[in-house]
């Protein structure tokens, strides 16, 4: 899950693609001419500043955008909308309140894109909840979980319908520093054990690093491609990758970008005020 | 704040008591006082003898109607108010057009409708059903539409990502959602009808606690007339209480209890 595995066939393959969005003033180029390839068991990130239109780049994979110009071809595909193939985890969570651990879990089984027998329901509930340290909580309601819980039975409702693809949209981005750390290691193991080519959108550089395969570094808005850096280090990876000097170098490079973007972004807000 | 624990039936009776006593206690002041006239103001006691007094005669029977036309103008109006407001709070397009017609609408004292109403629906039982229908059907679809706006696409968008179709988002998504509004405006509905019952029984009506109220009114029996505001506030709080209760269960899931 190196650079090495450049021979790896393209699963999401980002051709020339703009989107625009109506505004009162007029269109707004959002996403900018921007191509890249996902690889099948990649670990992709895309870092920019907030509000660059990263997260409008998932959109379109996740089926919810089109683009206005080019196209995102899914195993060659154009994409349609959304499908159960690929699993999104939204930053606010989405677990369904009216359901317990286990109903949420078991719901996209219920569906009849992908339903399954009671047995093999309970199975892979059962296993979905192990995997995410839920067991415990299987008759709970959401209430009652906190929001790292919340955010591992978000990735385990996800999980239970088995899909190819896994994208999330600042998934990390409300929980607590120590709790964050902790998803990143249980997300590192349980791609370990089940292979998924993920998408991950993050503002953190240290969270990119520690997960990805490879990171795009966007630029302030519209979202062009600034860079796209291959991380080096070879998965599984543990804590201590943090204190590599190489881990460090790399992320003072990606920082630097990321910081430069930044600023032309309060450059245009700036000159959005005067 | 005294803690969860030291909350002991017996504690949480006295509790709920206590406002009633003092109620009472003030209602006996004001009228041992002497600041108003004995004859304007019967004692708790006087109006609880008549109470026991019309219990064997007509009383049931008042009782009996006027909950009759508020579960029949309640049923009607919340049947419609429903759908309505479903429509209202997720087209919002809609929304932006009829929301003025709607609070048009809810604005007009059902009082003012009578004569109108007389003039089409007559003076029997459908005239009355008609006004509480009106008023529940106007407090519940704007309670209705307002919650099912609040409701987040969040949850639509992730039922799409794991491969929901259009009826089940609409079934196992919006539905259960849509549960607690429900709720929620069936109980503004009935508060809404106990509080227009007495106007709706201004129409010619022979039974029921409105029509106790008027007549007493009539040959100025002031005690019968507390009686009957007194029944009508009881019977109001006790469908909401029971509604209360089913709501807890029914939406136990929600983060803050209705």
């Amino acid at each position: 899950m190196t650079a090495g595995a450049a021979v790896q066939p393209a699963r999401i393959r980002f051709d020339r693609v703009s989107v625009d969005y109506a505004t009162a003033a007029g269109p707004l180029t959002v996403v900018d001419d921007v191509s890249f390839d996902i690889r099948n068991g990649e670990f992709v990130s895309v870092i920019g500043p907030s509000g660059c239109g990263k997260t409008t780049m998932m959109n379109i994979v996740a089926g919810f955008v089109k683009p206005d110009r080019g196209r995102v071809l899914l195993d060659g595909e154009p994409i349609a909308g959304p499908g159960p193939e690929r699993g999104v985890i939204f930053q606010e969570y989405g677990v369904f309140p009216w359901l317990t651990v286990e109903q949420n879990i078991a719901f996209g089984l219920t569906l009849a894109a992908n339903r399954a027998p009671q047995r093999e329901r309970r199975e892979v509930c059962e296993r979905c909840m192990a995997l995410m340290g839920l067991s415990d909580f299987a008759g709970a309601y959401p209430k009652t979980l906190s929001g790292g819980m919340r955010q591992r039975l978000a990735i385990a409702r996800a999980y239970a319908v088995k899909p190819q693809f896994l994208l999330m949209d600042e998934p990390f981005g409300a929980l607590d520093a120590q709790t964050r750390s902790n998803m990143q290691d249980l997300l590192l193991q349980v791609l370990a054990a089940e292979g998924k080519t993920v998408m991950l959108i993050t503002h953190s550089v240290e969270e990119a690093i520690y997960l990805s395969s490879r990171i795009v570094v966007a630029t302030a808005r519209p979202a062009r491609i600034r860079e796209i850096v291959d991380v080096p280090f070879a998965y599984p990876r543990d804590e201590a990758l943090h204190e590599r000097a190489d881990f460090g170098e790399l992320r003072s490079h990606i920082r630097d970008l990321v910081m430069q973007e930044y600023a032309a972004q309060q450059r245009q807000v700036a000159r959005n005020v005067n | 704040m005294p803690s969860r624990s030291d909350s002991s039936p017996w504690r949480t009776g006295a509790l709920v008591l206590a406002p009633w006593l003092a109620i009472l206690l003030l209602w006996y002041a004001v009228a041992y006082s002497g600041l108003v006239n004995p004859a304007l103001l019967p004692k708790p006691h006087q109006v609880f003898a008549r109470f026991r007094e019309l219990l064997a005669d007509r009383l049931p029977l008042d009782i009996w109607m006027s909950t009759q036309r508020v579960f029949m103008g309640v049923t009607l109006g919340i049947v419609l108010a429903v759908p309505v407001g479903f429509l209202l709070g997720w087209y919002q397009g809609v929304r932006t057009f009829i929301d003025p017609v709607i609070n048009f609408f809810r604005a007009l004292p059902p009082i003012a409708l009578i004569p109108l109403v007389i003039v089409y629906f007559g003076i029997g039982e459908v005239a009355k059903v008609v006004i509480l229908f009106y008023a529940s059907f106007f407090a519940g679809v704007i309670v209705m539409y307002e919650g099912i706006a609040q409701i987040s696409p969040l949850y639509v968008r992730v039922a799409r990502t794991l491969g929901a179709t259009d009826g089940e988002i609409f079934r196992k998504v919006i539905l259960p959602l849509t549960v607690p509004h429900m709720l929620t405006a069936l109980r503004v509905a009935l508060g809404v009808a106990w509080a227009t019952l007495v106007a709706s029984e201004l129409i010619a009506a022979q039974q029921g606690l409105g029509a106790l109220i008027q007549n007493a009114s009539s040959f100025f029996q002031l005690d019968i007339v507390y009686l009957g505001i007194i029944c009508i506030g009881f019977i109001a709080l006790a469908m909401d209480t029971a509604l209360r209760m089913v709501a807890r269960r029914l939406v136990s899931w929600q983060e803050r209890i209705a």
